[in-house]
């Protein structure tokens, strides 16, 4: 374990080299050959996954190896984790680079931004120091805000860039006092050592209340969740569509691991504390967000306050602090994950020239101007309703089981009730799609990657409901349940 | 005899994959798809006939069961299998699968792809709830059959189409969380998601009053049951003849299926415990809901309303053998019960199909649902006119249709258990004649009303293929129910002996 074992982070490496690579070729590109810079980007993923999957780490049977002195671990969550990251960021490229294209945005900074973040994503992912896991969430910070203002010209855009990184740095400042109040009472930065020592200290000493109570501040405010959700819908719907669409995706995978590594490595013995916490936030996050969402004329402010109220089923399902509760909630984030890609892509989709289409009404009649698009929107919105046979029931039914195991029957009929209220916006959409007439005939049209990118999103959501054993079973194995 | 091939999945998806492929050959094809559609309901019909000669009537046990891992982590299984109660609804489903295909021939002219597409993908769900064993199998039919249905009421519907089937969603939705919560519930305590399973599983009274009211959120809703019936008028009034006709002949049997599969087997000594309260509420629907269809100006809300009325008689007939057991000695009228109300399902399932395809015949040539712009109808269309007298006859229980056998069966069996019961039962006689023969009055008989009347053309070939057939099945089942009878006896009376046994003894509390 007191080695460096600089190959067990290899996939990490080969990220940052990439980025770097990237950064600097794109010097060299002029504006109608910056496809070369997809093609690398889309590489890198690939290799990424490809060494991902290679690694021979698990010799001993016991899937969990350490690098970097301990501050750094594999294991299957995490690899997990960074699988979908890959795929979904694969998935945004090619949803991005149409977009990009229109907006006449198409630089390489998008793309290096956002490699940046997946660094920082994977390093969140595989932390186990507190250093590495606020280094991880500060990388990811960065390169979002400047990927929120990254069209400089809108004003919409600087504003929430703006917003975003003043509430984001206060919350990287409390997540920050609470590690080193946790410091303080511990003495280490190991999650694995700092659970031992909460162990002696025991979990009822003020100064580690104390520092539970920041970080899950700073966590609550990196996932999006009530109270600490002011800065979703305005960030989501200030920022270009391509990077509403990367940040409510890949980096919410990140916001679950760290809460994994912090409240479940780090702080288990709490769990009677925390859990309080957690309920608080994901009862509030699932009333609010699905009642605000309905007041909504704007798709990405809708679909903000849909994360507000997905992140707070992703907490119920961690609350109970059982490893089924984990499974359930680290399945959940994947699929949120794929759903919102998806719902994003859509958005791009219907973008005419340099306008977004983020007005609800520019999906009236989809329906009749390409039923197929329509089809997959309905089926994306029918899935964050939680309807079977969509992914999202499959999400939302073991969360809610999930608590019902702990004896929470309130906190299940409070989400299901809400999840009701919710269903009335997403059926909304569908109303709008295959019930209202066109405000325009006009011809969508998309290139052949992002068509078949977005059927295989769209295809998603139903085939991992059908066939979701194989993908529930891994996320319950990361956990051992 | 069995079969040796899965019939119960080619069955389901046969409508739902067929139903995909006619989505995806486009809007352009509107023949094909009509060809394509009526070609899948046909043969799934004729598997339906398969499915019921192979089907053993002489024992309560699953039949043609398939048995398939799906989620290994939660014990879901893929477990299908039929049994007296789920064949003649299977039967009833690819029937009307087949006539709401004819029905929509010429009156659907805009997307007609995804409108056969639609019908046939909710046919595959509709089967697939009538045969799932497993519980969230179960769930996830039940629920999935919702889209298909919003979506017909939306894009083919009446001007309040989008009200009526946003409120026709979220009513059933959030009745069937709550089930979904004490499923769940279920699972946590028996290991298991097996309807089967959770048959024999011991629970104590307190537990199974709440779970019984969950699933009666779920099934109330569906079925509808006064008070939480609103949402039926609506959907009906504004559903296109084809989704009024699936949503009367088929969806809401589903309700009534859930108790049978549900409600009475897994919490049965909550449902004797609670009998009261279905019983009231099942009186209220015949009664009060009778009334209310007495005033109805809209045809097609009159029929919804007469639904409801007649789906109390199946709730009632449901609840009633508990009162039957503690009145008598030998509780012969409980099985009365149970089958009046299976054979009141099948009976108006026809019965209802049928009135509206007569009030979508009026509405294709007329557009109006209204009973005011109608009369002497009978002058310009006498063969509809004597169709339609048939069905309204049947619909007020008229011997000799099939209206007549379950309600008779049912108010026999009340009966036993209660002079009142019966009494209030039986004014649907009175009620369900009124509604029914006044309508038929003001609309069909009488002088020709006005010029649009003067002008109405009689049935085609096609509408009245539609309406002999389910003529035939209505008289058929009226005159001789005996093969219907047989078909669920031993199922019944296996329910009936399982019902009788207090659950909680088991669980020794």
């Amino acid at each position: 374990m007191n080695s460096t074992n600089m190959l067990l982070a290899a996939p990490e490496l080969w990220v940052m080299v990439m980025a770097c690579v990237i950064l600097i070729v794109d010097l060299y590109l002029g504006e109608e050959r910056r496809g070369i810079i997809h093609m690398l980007a889309i590489l890198t993923l690939v290799f990424a996954a490809i060494i991902t999957l290679r690694a021979d780490y698990a010799a001993d049977g016991v899937r969990e190896a350490f690098a970097f002195n301990g501050s750094y671990i594999r294991d299957t969550m995490g690899d997990v984790l960074k699988l979908f990251s890959f795929l979904i960021l694969a998935i945004v490229y090619t949803y991005a680079k149409f977009c990009l294209r229109q907006f006449r945005m198409f630089r390489a900074d998008f793309y290096t931004l956002s490699l940046f973040a997946l660094l920082g994503v994977m390093l969140l992912i595989s932390a186990n120091s507190l250093v590495m896991i606020y280094l991880g969430l500060e990388l990811i910070s960065l390169s979002s805000y400047a990927l929120v203002a990254f069209d400089r010209d809108s004003r919409l855009g600087s504003e929430a860039a703006i917003k975003y990184f003043v509430l984001g740095s206060m919350a990287s400042g409390m997540l920050l006092y609470g590690m080193s109040m946790i410091y303080g009472a511990t003495g280490t930065m190991d999650l694995g050592q700092v659970a031992q020592a909460v162990r002696s200290v025991g979990s009822d000493d003020p100064l580690l209340v104390f520092g539970l109570v920041f970080l899950v501040v700073g966590l609550a405010f990196k996932l999006g969740v009530v109270p600490f959700h002011m800065w979703i819908p305005d960030v989501y719907q200030g920022a270009p569509v391509v990077t509403t669409l990367f940040i409510s995706s890949v980096p919410k995978m990140a916001a679950f691991a760290m809460a994994i590594r912090l409240l479940q490595t780090g702080l288990v013995d709490m769990q009677a504390d925390w859990s309080q916490m957690l309920s608080i936030l994901a009862v509030l996050s699932i009333i609010l967000g699905n009642v605000a969402a309905i007041a909504q004329t704007n798709i990405k402010r809708m679909l903000a306050y849909s994360t507000i109220s997905h992140m707070g089923f992703v907490l119920m399902g961690l609350l109970p602090g059982t490893a089924m509760g984990y499974g359930a909630g680290m399945f959940y984030v994947i699929v949120y994950s794929l759903m919102s890609a998806a719902g994003f892509g859509m958005v791009i989709l219907l973008s005419a020239r340099g306008v977004e289409a983020e007005k609800l009404d520019d999906f009236k009649g989809l329906n009749q101007r390409n039923s197929w698009y329509a089809a997959i929107m309905a089926m994306v919105m029918f899935s964050m309703a939680g309807v079977p046979v969509f992914v999202g029931f499959f999400a939302k039914w073991m969360v809610i089981k999930a608590a019902l195991d702990a004896g929470l029957m309130w906190l299940a009929i409070i989400a299901v009730i809400f999840s009701v209220v919710g269903a009335f916006y997403y059926l909304r959409v569908v109303k709008l799609m295959y019930f209202d007439e066109p405000l325009t005939e006009a011809e969508i049209d998309a290139p052949v990657d992002f068509r078949a990118a977005i059927s295989l999103n769209g295809i998603m959501m139903i085939g991992l409901g059908i066939f979701s054993s194989s993908l529930i079973a891994v996320c319950m194995a990361s956990f051992g349940a | 005899m069995s079969l040796n091939w899965p019939i119960l999945s080619v069955l389901i998806w046969l409508p739902i994959l067929g139903g995909v492929a006619i989505m995806a050959i486009g809007e352009q094809r509107a023949t094909l798809a009509r060809l394509m559609a009526l070609a899948v309901s046909l043969l799934t019909f004729v598997l339906s006939i398969v499915l019921y000669s192979a089907f053993d009537n002489s024992t309560a046990a699953m039949q043609f069961v398939e048995l398939k891992p799906w989620i290994e982590t939660f014990d879901i299984f893929y477990r299908l299998g039929v049994d007296g109660f789920s064949v003649p609804l299977i039967l009833l489903t690819t029937f009307f699968g087949f006539i709401v295909v004819i029905a929509g021939w010429e009156s659907i002219q805009q997307k007609v792809n995804q409108y056969m597409a639609a019908f046939l993908i909710m046919e595959g769900l509709m089967i697939g709830v009538f045969s799932a064993l497993d519980a969230l199998l179960f769930y996830v039919f039940f629920e999935a059959m919702l889209i298909p249905m919003f979506i017909v009421i939306g894009i083919w519907g009446g001007p309040r189409r989008v009200y009526a089937t946003i409120k026709f969603f979220l009513y059933t939705f959030l009745g069937s969380v709550f089930m979904l919560i004490g499923l769940i519930y279920l699972y946590s305590e028996s290991g298991s998601w097996s309807i089967l399973d959770w048959h024999q599983f011991p629970l104590t009274l307190a537990v199974q009053k709440w779970l019984f009211l969950g699933f009666l959120a779920a099934f109330s809703v569906k079925i509808p049951m006064w008070p939480v019936h609103t949402w039926l008028p609506d959907a009906h009034v504004e559903a296109p003849t084809g989704g009024s006709v699936v949503l009367a002949a088929i969806m809401l049997k589903i309700g009534g299926y859930g108790f049978i599969r549900f409600s009475l087997p897994i919490t049965p000594d909550a449902s004797a415990a609670l009998d009261w309260l279905i019983i009231t509420l099942s009186l209220i629907a015949v009664v009060y809901i009778g009334f209310v269809a007495l005033v109805q100006q809209d045809m097609k809300k009159l029929i919804a309303y007469s639904s409801i009325s007649h789906m109390g008689f199946v709730t009632l007939g449901l609840f009633i053998a508990f009162a039957v057991f503690q009145n008598t000695e030998s509780g012969r009228g409980a099985a009365l019960g149970v089958e009046g109300a299976m054979v009141q399902m099948i009976s108006h399932g026809f019965v209802s199909g049928a009135l509206f395809l007569c009030v979508g015949v009026l509405y294709d040539r007329l557009h109006s649902r209204m009973i005011a712009d109608y009369g002497g109808v009978a002058n310009t269309m006498p063969w509809f006119a004597a169709l339609a007298v048939l069905f309204f006859m049947a619909n007020s229980g008229l011997p000799g249709t099939s209206g007549f056998v379950g309600e008779f069966m049912v108010i026999l069996a009340a009966f036993q258990a209660n002079f009142w019961y019966a009494f209030l039962a039986a004014m649907t006689l009175i009620l369900g004649a009124a509604y029914s023969l006044w309508l038929v009055k003001r609309v069909i008989f009488g002088e020709v009303a006005n010029r649009n009347v003067e002008q109405l053309e009689d049935i085609n070939a096609r509408e009245a293929l539609v309406l002999g057939l389910i003529a035939v099945a209505v008289l058929a089942v009226g005159l001789w129910p005996a093969p219907l009878v047989d078909l669920m006896h031993a199922s019944v009376e296996q329910l009936l002996q399982h019902i009788q046994q207090p659950k909680f003894s088991v669980a020794g509390i």
